[in-house]
């Protein structure tokens, strides 16, 4: 006890203590390790057939393909984490060292393996694609850099050596190198990406040479404007990188109080979403209306999980709620009874419609367990969807043929409809919008609390007087109505309503958009429906990699397993998640005055205290039992 | 003086083991009563059954002239009864602040709707639930105040976080509040802290108390009236010198008559 | 002070309750399901008595096609059932785990037949194939387990759960990416296993009761080991307290990757019983009888064994009558198309009812409350 006395004010006042550094060694379980798992991807790569598909998507023409980048990248990375060095504060750590370059070596060769094995695979005389289909000829050329068999093989362990070896040779660069090249790759990546809608852009801006001079039409980036971007972007980052920081923490200091800040960036967004459709196309302004419709649903879905802490797999069903209501209110081809109402008159009774829906499915599920909740809820989801498709129901909703001919939004004025993407952007935009307030007054509300205690520990929030089951039901209730609202745009977008379009995976995709851009805050969703659906598309909807194709959900799924495992919080977390802990608290109080002196009496003797107020500044002690104690 | 609170004849079986065998328990108004025994004699099941969290096998409780048994534990929180937990259950990725303001939530009224809207009566309530909830983290002097309202939960010490227990309790604004071993992990001072403190709950705040605790000396120094139980059964309840010097109870409580002296100056 | 002063006795006053909004609407949907279940049941029952039904062979055939399904979810519940008793977690990865071991049994089976082997030594083609498939589906259980679910371990549920939804898109797209997306059939069942067989004078297709008798057998084993085995003690007190086990000088860490194992194991069972069964698997196969087999966990009680069997027994037959039996008698057309909709009811229903199972839930100590 006298050591913890002693030392822990100095580790909280000055930071973690200084880990003592060994000699730089080879790990060899984790190289090894590593090394296994590069030859797994790589072969993994190779079976499903990724390389030759993202072979056709240039970067930088004519040098770099995806394919390659993908290529190059998994032994990179993998060189680059067997290389990387855990601090656990207080024990002695491994030094980085140019046997650090070794270790990447033989990460090389192993990961090389894995290619190697799949080129022996497409070369035998056995019909390696009656079990692997994707595994075509084109493959082994890739692999083998078009080379015959012998000099291919050595090219590739080569190249594999040579990455992997980079890649661990990055940890003996010096950080802000490192920063650097890491800033000036993804600037090249994004901006090769968005050729599309830097065409559109350009060429609405009178500026055609520029996009001529810096992209290839429908592919990427020229050789050398490539360079120059790398090096500028490097260059910038590398100026501005200790600069950056300093602002950076500024900013974020200020930003939580600050409302004219927070003012102007909305006024920025505000202009940007006006004026951006205007400069681009009707193709990328299909991709922006896409990405609205699955931001509508995924500010409703945070609601239920962000806020409320729910599990909810059957989203898609409110989504199907307001496509078909709007259809069959609207369209003079519904089954059985054509109302043919405007759309606006059709709204509210959607509406009403959701939220019938949402307490139906929400008050048999609100009493049960988070995962019991996740299962029911995706049975209601797939209940609705086969009933639709059945005779049964199938009459009054037109089955599997769905409904045809639903009118598209009436202003009186115009009638905005999917052949004018940019006027249905405006209205999507504007329910966003309504819909980001709403979810953002929320929050910070009574309601909003209530939904946060619950989310934190249920028992205690009843305990507190909180109704459980009314929250629950609120929660369902509006994330129903915003979910009605994108699935009554999409009818009226798209023109017709089928069965199909509300799969399970619609639930699962605004699933990974809430999670990705972190639960619980609206940027972030913002964020994550940006990229996500903007990049990889939607289940149906292509995004701007549309080569993606068939991949897309098999990198859903990956991205949803990688930020669990590594980024709960999302990417752009909100305060409350990425709270930080503040090690001064267990100085003033448990034993300590505000000075750092014992006072008398000493710790506690059970030294529960210890642990929970977080003398060592782990998070992990500190966050007790929140879930554990149900 | 009126009981505020009548429990009679209260039974809770848990898997054929009675928990709670027919305890009776009366809390008047205004009053500080402890409820003593040893571990396993069914405090916190009690207090449990009480506060909602389990229904009870039988018996009637009584609270402010309604009988509660059976309801939900919000309901019961809604009618002025509050509790705290042994170990404590804070919400910690709230800030401290927010807790004391979810406390609350049961004494207001604005809904979702005046949140979207922003109406003058959401503005007002939101205005004085921040004010009601700053009024009693400052009943805690400078432990819970300032820069503290801002830092969640689970940044605080075991103590603070117990602190903040009470305070997210007092917010529900309860006629009776219950606490279950308040001082658990507290060290002597910040237990004679606490000890002042509950005194103050009924003298400045006028809330009546019921607590278990297993502090003999905080049980001597505030108690109107000590409870004992053992097995599920009321052994004895009177004035902190009838009980602490009755044979069953040292009995049932210390083990043998020899260790009196030394749990007294413990 | 009023220590001795008894209380006035008083009666209580008598407590207003109303019903809540989601009380009533449980009540209705309990009274709805009985009330739906009542007139089809009579519907049916009046009709079969107008000599409207199938006939008696058609009875016994769908009986039994209930038990052979059943006893298959059942095996694919225990996966559930076990990971749910030792992590507190729904795995919804297990369907996939259950059908990559249909999957890689298939091309065992195709080789199989290609060689000759499958119709020359029927019963040795069927042992290697499930050999294959258990070993596959064990593989994929414990790599998850490994890769995905060990870091979380002190993770809020909801990320366990999430993550557990994540693995199984990512396993359905892989083997979607590596076999491709068409249905893959497997070689018709020799004729020994194609006909049928009497039993007791009950005429019955021999794969069927193939397919009960192997669930059966599996389930036994599984009992015992769990039951009568050190393995299956260390398992037991894993499932009721990990650190307290741990204590106890149990490795924690081995003995879950053991549930995921045998959990994986039943379901590469389940993977080749599926396979006699219907033939035609592909990437999607999971995804159905997972949540079948959840329901079926569900149904028996999560947690217990026994439990499991018997759930995914009752669900069997409840999917391959029920239609027959209640949605036909309210005049509902096409039921045959509702069988996964009375399935998902069933789980609905369960869980509206008595959320803790037909036979009880045996969870840890964590888990209750």
């Amino acid at each position: 006890m006298a050591d913890t006395m002693t030392t822990q004010p100095t580790a909280t006042a000055d930071g973690p203590p200084e880990a003592t550094v060994l000699a730089a060694a080879i790990e060899w379980r984790r190289t090894l390790g590593y090394g296994a798992l590069g030859a797994a991807t790589m072969a993994f790569i190779a079976m499903i057939g990724m390389y030759a598909t993202f072979d056709n998507r240039l970067l930088i023409v004519p040098i770099l393909s995806l394919g390659a980048l993908v290529y190059f990248g998994v032994p990179l990375t993998m060189g680059y984490l067997a290389g990387a060095v855990k601090v656990v504060p207080g024990r002695p750590t491994r030094g980085h060292g140019p046997i650090d370059l070794a270790a990447g070596a033989i990460v090389g060769v192993l990961s090389s393996i894995g290619p190697l094995v799949v080129v022996a695979l497409l070369s035998t005389d056995f019909n390696i694609r009656q079990t692997f289909p994707n595994m075509s000829p084109a493959q082994r050329e890739l692999l083998l850099f078009g080379q015959s068999t012998g000099s291919g093989s050595l090219t590739l362990i080569g190249v594999t050596v040579v990455a992997a070896v980079l890649g661990a040779a990055f940890h003996l660069i010096h950080g802000k190198f490192r920063h650097a090249i890491v800033i000036g790759v993804e600037t090249i990546v994004v901006l090769s990406l968005i050729e599309l809608i830097m065409r559109n852009f350009l060429d609405n801006l009178g500026l055609t040479f520029l996009h001529r001079a810096v992209w290839v039409t429908n592919s990427g980036l020229r050789l050398i404007p490539a360079v120059l971007i790398f090096l500028l972007a490097a260059v910038l980052s590398y100026s501005l990188s200790g600069r950056g920081t300093q602002v950076k923490q500024k900013l974020t200091e200020q930003s939580q109080e600050s409302r004219a800040k927070s003012a102007i960036a909305i006024a920025v967004g505000l202009v940007i979403l006006v004026v951006a459709p205007m400069l681009v196309g009707s193709l990328v302004n299909e991709l922006f209306v896409n990405v609205g419709l699955f931001l509508l649903m995924a500010l409703g879905l945070n609601i239920v999980i962000g806020y409320a802490g729910m599990l909810h797999l059957g989203y898609v069903a409110f989504f199907a709620v307001g496509a078909y209501g709007t259809a069959l209110l609207t369209s003079p081809l519904a089954p059985s009874f054509a109302f043919e109402m405007t759309w606006w008159v059709a709204l509210p009774i959607v509406v009403v419609a959701a939220t019938i829906a949402g307490l139906l499915i929400g008050a048999p599920v609100v009493g049960l367990r988070g995962d019991y909740l996740a299962i029911v809820t995706l049975g209601f989801g797939e209940i609705i969807r086969i009933g639709v498709l059945s005779d049964w129901w199938g009459p009054y909703f037109g089955g599997a043929q769905g409904v045809q001919q639903v009118p598209g939004v009436d202003f009186g004025f115009v009638e905005v409809r999917g052949v004018d993407p940019r006027a249905m952007f405006y209205v999507t935009a504007a329910f966003v919008i309504v819909a980001a307030y709403a979810s953002w007054r929320l929050q910070h509300s009574r309601t909003g609390r209530s939904w946060a205690a619950l989310r934190e520990d249920e028992t205690t929030a009843q305990v507190m007087g909180i109704d459980t089951a009314k929250a629950k039901l609120l929660a369902f209730v509006i994330g129903a109505i915003f979910a009605s609202f994108a699935g009554s745009l999409f009818a009226s977008k798209v023109g017709s309503v089928f069965p199909s379009s509300f799969d399970l995976l619609v639930s699962i995709i605004v699933l990974v958009v809430v999670i990705v851009g972190g639960m619980g805050h609206i940027p972030g969703v913002m964020v994550g429906a940006i990229v996500l659906i903007g990049v990889l598309g939607g289940p149906t909807q292509p995004g701007i990699l549309q080569e993606l194709g068939e991949y897309k959900l098999l990198i859903y799924g990956a991205i949803l397993v990688y930020m669990m495992l590594e980024k709960p919080e999302g990417l752009v977390p909100s305060l409350a998640r990425s709270r930080e802990l503040h090690g001064e608290e267990a100085q003033q109080d448990a034993w300590f005055d505000k000075k750092g002196n014992l006072l008398e009496g000493g710790p506690p003797a059970d030294g529960e205290a210890i642990r929970a107020g977080a003398v060592d500044g782990s998070p992990d002690d500190a966050k007790p039992t929140e879930e554990g104690e149900r | 003086m009126t009981a505020i609170l009548e429990v009679r004849d209260l039974k809770k079986i848990f898997g054929g083991v009675a928990a709670l065998d027919g305890v009776d328990l009366h809390v008047d108004e205004r009053e500080i009563v402890s409820v003593i025994g040893p571990n396993g004699a069914g405090k916190t099941s009690l207090f449990n059954v009480i506060s909602g969290l389990f229904p009870p096998d039988g018996g009637t409780i009584s609270f402010k002239g309604e009988d509660i048994a059976g309801l939900q534990p919000n309901q019961i929180t809604e009618r002025g009864l509050a509790r705290t937990f042994q170990n404590v259950k804070l919400f910690p990725n709230l800030t401290v602040l927010e807790n004391v303001m979810v406390g609350q939530h049961c004494r207001n009224k604005s809904g979702a709707w005046d949140a979207i809207l922003q109406t003058p009566r959401f503005k007002r309530e939101e205005k004085e639930i921040e004010e009601k909830a700053k009024d009693i983290l400052s009943f805690f002097g400078t432990r819970l105040s300032g820069y503290r309202h801002n830092q969640p939960a689970f940044a605080l010490s075991y103590a603070n976080r117990r602190r903040l227990e009470i305070a997210r309790a007092m917010a529900t604004e309860p006629d009776l509040l219950l606490l279950d071993e308040p001082t658990a992990g507290m060290n002597p001072r910040e237990t004679t802290e606490l000890t002042e403190l509950i005194g103050r709950l009924r003298s400045d705040r006028g809330f009546t108390v019921a607590l278990i605790e297993h502090d003999m000396k905080l049980v001597g120094d505030v108690s109107d009236r000590v409870v004992v139980l053992d097995h599920g059964v009321k052994l004895i309840e009177g004035d902190y010198k009838t009980v602490s010097t009755d044979d069953a109870v040292i009995e049932a409580y210390l083990g043998r008559p020899a260790d009196r002296d030394q749990e007294a100056s413990a | 002070m009023s220590a001795d002063v008894a209380p006035k006795p008083q009666a209580p006053a008598r407590r207003s309750r109303r019903l809540t909004f989601v009380e009533g609407v449980l009540w209705v949907i309990r009274i709805g399901a009985i009330l739906l279940i009542t007139i089809g049941l009579i519907g049916s029952i009046t009709k079969f008595i107008g000599g409207g039904g199938p006939s008696a062979e058609a009875w016994r055939d769908l009986i039994v096609a209930g038990f052979a399904q059943g006893s298959m979810y059942g095996l694919i519940a225990l996966g559930y059932s076990m990971v749910y008793g030792v992590l507190g977690f729904i795995n919804f990865a297990h369907g996939e785990v259950f059908m990559s071991g249909a999957m890689v049994g298939f091309f065992a089976a195709n080789s199989l037949n290609q060689a000759g082997v499958w119709d020359s030594n029927p019963l040795l083609s069927l042992f290697i194939v499930l050999l294959v498939a258990m070993a596959t589906s064990t593989l994929v259980a414990i790599l998850v387990e490994r890769v995905a679910y060990r870091r979380l371990r002190n993770s809020p549920r909801l990320i366990m759960l999430i993550t557990s939804i994540g693995v199984s898109f990512f396993l359905q797209y892989a083997f979607a990416g590596l076999f491709g997306v068409n249905l893959r059939t497997y070689p018709a069942l020799p004729p020994i296993l194609s006909g049928r067989l009497d039993i007791l004078g009950l005429s019955i297709q021999t794969r069927q009761a193939l397919v009960i008798v192997v669930a059966l057998v599996s389930m036994i084993a599984l009992y015992q080991l769990v039951n009568r085995t050190k393995t299956g003690r260390a398992l037991r007190a894993v499932a009721e307290d990990k650190e307290i086990a741990a204590l106890m000088g149990i490795n924690v860490d081995r003995t879950i990757v053991l549930t995921f194992a045998v959990g994986g194991a039943m379901a590469g069972i389940a993977g080749l019983l599926y396979a006699i069964l219907f033939r035609g698997v592909f990437f999607f196969t999971g995804f159905l009888p997972g949540i079948k087999a959840f329901t079926a966990a569900v149904l028996g009680g999560i947690g217990n064994i026994p439990g499991a069997m018997f759930g995914g027994v009752l669900l069997g037959l409840f999917e391959t009558l029920g239609p027959l039996v209640i949605l036909d008698g309210l005049g509902i057309p096409g039921v045959s198309q509702l069988r996964d909709v009375v399935a998902f009811s069933a789980l609905v229903l369960m869980l509206v009812f008595r959320p803790s199972g037909l036979l009880g839930e045996r969870l840890g100590a964590e888990d209750r409350a």
